[in-house]
């Protein structure tokens, strides 16, 4: 594997410019002002309560994600193009979704084979022919973003479902204010504390026409045992609207309605991190109680809007992730600004031949995974592991896709031997609303804290970092 | 507001009060104890500290005797316990996670400093009486934090009024325990009034609702058993005393009655608790029997928690 681009230290071994100023402070900076904020950091985190859970980890249900204290800085230029590539991404996503619940024109054009979204569980046959508001499917999008060298940036994901980690963003950013004053006084550094403000509107502004003209917004979540809880209750509160679980909310008369101390009041758009699945035990899983009975027929009668809408999952599907160059051509007619991953589907014989021959090279994905959960890394992995994974894909080609190792790029990251390179992607957070797409200028940038690690899910054990847009 | 959020904002103010109030009287408990047996004479004090708690029976389904040790651990940190201290703040903070917009950094802050002091310091228990002493201090401190940073920092609407309910709702329950187990030491006509046996036992009740010294701001006297009773049961300055409890707990429904444009069960319940403390006389109540008296309200009060989840909880 090549050596990997470096953000702050280019090839030449030069300062990249957003870096100049970051990189004089470090200078300045003795290790031992570093490491004290640093815990000071963890302390901070700790007492706000900022967790998150991994599951089947009985012992720390609750643990901190580390923090990083050294920022990921994004020059101006470099943002302007990813910012236009993400709003084209997100334009193609939710017109793919309305198509494919409706007239499907890109199946009959031969882009995507037909079995890839009938054959595929995400696909929610209760959507088809379903109107949404303002034709708007994915409301919130986290796009994964990897670069592997200064000119270009990779889409490794779409996250079309329920994307988390916006909280890190904004909480990351108020823990390094109050940190490092003087670095922020030494930066021009975009804000991104309207996120907030913007998911509100943007929510309001998908509320379902029989809603009164100031529709009710309720944040529904899986409960406190949820891995995200804390973001749940953070944006709940940063929105100023009510923190639901399934069992605050009751349908009646196809309308949804949460229980108050005042008696019932009627719910317009619920911006829900529960999955589809789970949503209505009456359409999907008989099982959930973390549902709402008769959610899904409210729904359908279009007195409620649900953020994102059911079905997105389609969309965001690692073997469609393959096809998404050609759905941007399809939809709008403009080339894609962000590249794709070379993607081998496991699915087409030709593929899976050449995935099975080259697994040692190669990272391999579950379909329908997510998480940095039950994936390979070819080259990081042991031999034992890559023959485990070899029967698997025998056994279950359509489950898999297989991309090369890419060398994502590394930051300065504080570890115990001091300043040291690692791997870094960003997951940007793409608003849709009735008229208008929005991003924000920053995202969550997650960091492999192991020595060579390209795993930067908090769940395997990756840090996160404060991303800093540069304002000029 | 949403009833479930109104509800985990009772029980997160219930659960800290109750864990206060076990620590005061393990407190109480230890200083009396400590006393020679000819100050204490022969009663089981440890014995009377888990029927003022209320799991006399279910402590009993794991141990044989009740002495310190086993009492202690039981009130304190036993997981078979439901409310245990240690179980206390933990569902204080279940509920506070459940709720977290519902309230103040401050108390976030608080409730999870606590938590997380009771996995990392008092995660094994204590060892020594020092340790426990501090432990006790520590629970009390907690539940000094959690009142005064919700009392100096939350919004006066039904948030902050759900959790006084919880409060008043759970202190007037102690109190009335600690009466109901000790009625019969403030009986004037016991055989050894005046002794010191008796002495050290009103001392000792005076201590777990904190009002030795307020006693004596307010009555200017030596401990006299009906004057005991009088502090706890009818003084509206005593902030512990069930007259007390139900003049807040009258006053907390009222805002919510007015906030909601409407009146219900609840306000009538309360209302009437109230009315019968206030028109009370320690006479009166010694006449018809201070234990009957008490047993009564303990049930009323059981009445209106089940009268608040019913109109506004569920």
């Amino acid at each position: 594997m090549a050596v990997a681009f470096d953000e702050m230290n280019g090839p030449g071994g030069e300062i990249r410019p957003a870096y100049q100023e970051l990189s004089r402070w470090l200078k300045e900076t003795p290790a031992e002002a570093l490491e004290y904020r640093r815990q000071e950091a963890e302390l901070l985190f700790r007492r706000i309560g900022i967790t998150f859970a991994v599951y089947g980890d009985a012992e720390a249900q609750e643990r901190l994600i580390p923090f990083d204290v050294i920022p990921r800085i994004i020059a101006a230029k470099e943002w302007a193009i990813l910012e236009k590539g993400l709003k084209q991404r997100v334009r193609a996503l939710n017109m793919f979704l309305r198509d494919i619940y409706h007239g499907r024109d890109i199946l009959r054009a031969n882009i995507i084979p037909d079995d890839l979204i009938f054959q595929n569980p995400v696909f929610r046959p209760e959507m088809n022919g379903q109107d949404v508001p303002h034709d708007v499917y994915v409301h919130i999008a986290g796009i994964d973003i990897v670069r592997i060298n200064p000119e270009e940036f990779y889409v490794l994901e779409d996250n079309a479902r329920t994307p988390s980690g916006v909280s890190y963003m904004l909480e990351n950013r108020e823990i390094m204010m109050r940190l490092f004053p003087d670095l922020f006084a030494r930066h021009r550094v975009a804000p991104v504390e309207k996120y907030p403000d913007e998911l509100l509107s943007a929510l309001r502004s998908v509320a379902p026409s029989s809603a009164s003209s100031e529709p009710t917004v309720a944040l529904m979540t899986p409960g406190v045992y949820n891995s995200a809880y804390y973001e749940h209750s953070f944006l709940a509160d940063k929105l100023g609207i009510e923190l639901v679980e399934g069992r605050d909310l009751i349908v009646k008369n196809d309308e949804v309605f949460m229980r108050t101390t005042e008696g019932l009041k009627r719910v317009d758009v619920i911006y829900r991190r529960v999955d589809d699945d789970f949503l209505d035990p009456l359409t999907f899983r008989p099982d959930s109680a973390l549902g709402v009975p008769g959610l899904m027929s409210a729904y359908a009668a279009g007195n409620v809007t649900l953020a994102n809408a059911v079905g997105t999952g389609i969309a965001d599907d690692k073997a469609v992730y393959s096809y998404m160059p050609e759905v941007v051509k399809f939809y709008l007619g403009e080339e894609p600004i962000l590249k794709n991953v070379p993607t081998w589907r496991c699915r087409e014989p030709k593929d899976l031949a050449y995935v099975l021959d080259n697994l040692g090279e190669l990272v391999v994905k579950e379909v329908h995974g997510s998480g940095g959960y039950g994936m390979l890394i070819g080259p990081a992995a042991t031999k034992a592991t890559i023959e485990a994974f070899r029967d698997k894909l025998k056994r279950e080609p359509e489950g898999f896709i297989a991309q090369p190792t890419l060398a994502l790029s590394t930051c300065p990251t504080c570890v115990e031997s001091g300043l040291a390179p690692r791997h870094v992607d960003l997951r940007p957070f793409v608003l849709t609303g009735s008229n208008h797409v929005t991003i924000v200028p920053g995202g969550l940038t997650r960091v492999a804290l192991k020595e060579g690690s390209l795993v930067v899910n908090s769940s395997q054990g990756g840090g996160t970092k404060d991303t800093w847009i540069l304002d000029e | 507001m949403l009833s479930r959020t109104a509800e985990n904002l009772y029980w997160l103010a219930r659960y800290v009060e109750r864990a206060e109030y076990l620590a005061r009287t393990i407190e109480a408990t230890l200083r009396v104890t400590a006393l020679p047996n000819t100050y204490i004479g022969k009663t089981n004090e440890w014995d009377s500290a888990l029927l003022t708690a209320g799991v006399s029976a279910s402590f009993y389904e794991i141990y044989e005797e009740a002495d310190e040790r086993n009492v202690v651990e039981y009130l304190s940190f036993s997981p078979a316990n439901p409310s245990s201290i240690k179980n206390c703040i933990e569902n204080a903070r279940l509920n506070s996670r459940s709720v977290r917009t519902a309230l103040t950094s401050e108390m976030w802050d608080n409730i999870n400093s606590a938590w997380i002091d009771l996995q990392e310091v008092w995660g094994k228990g204590t060892r020594t009486r020092e340790e426990l002493a501090k432990f006790l201090r520590f629970v009390q401190e907690t539940s000094l934090r959690f009142d005064g940073s919700a009392y100096r920092t939350m919004l006066r609407n039904d948030a902050y009024w759900f959790s006084r309910l919880g409060l008043h709702l759970e202190r007037a329950d102690n109190t009335a325990r600690i009466l109901d187990v000790k009625y019969h030491v403030l009986l004037p006509e016991e055989e050894h009034v005046g002794g010191p046996l008796d002495y050290y036992q009103w001392t000792s009740i005076l201590r777990s609702v904190s009002a030795l010294t307020a006693y004596h701001w307010v009555y200017r006297e030596t401990l006299k058993p009906w004057l005991i009773a009088d502090l706890l049961i009818l003084n509206d300055s005593l902030p512990r005393s069930l007259a007390s409890c139900y003049g807040n707990l009258v006053r907390n429904l009222d805002q919510i009655g007015v906030a909601y444009g409407r009146q219900g069960a609840a306000q009538r319940h309360a209302r009437g608790v109230r009315n019968r403390l206030e028109h009370s006389h320690m006479d009166d109540i010694f006449q018809h029997g201070v234990h009957e008296f008490i047993q009564e309200f303990i049930l009323d009060n059981g009445r209106l928690g089940e009268i608040i989840t019913k109109q506004y909880l569920i």
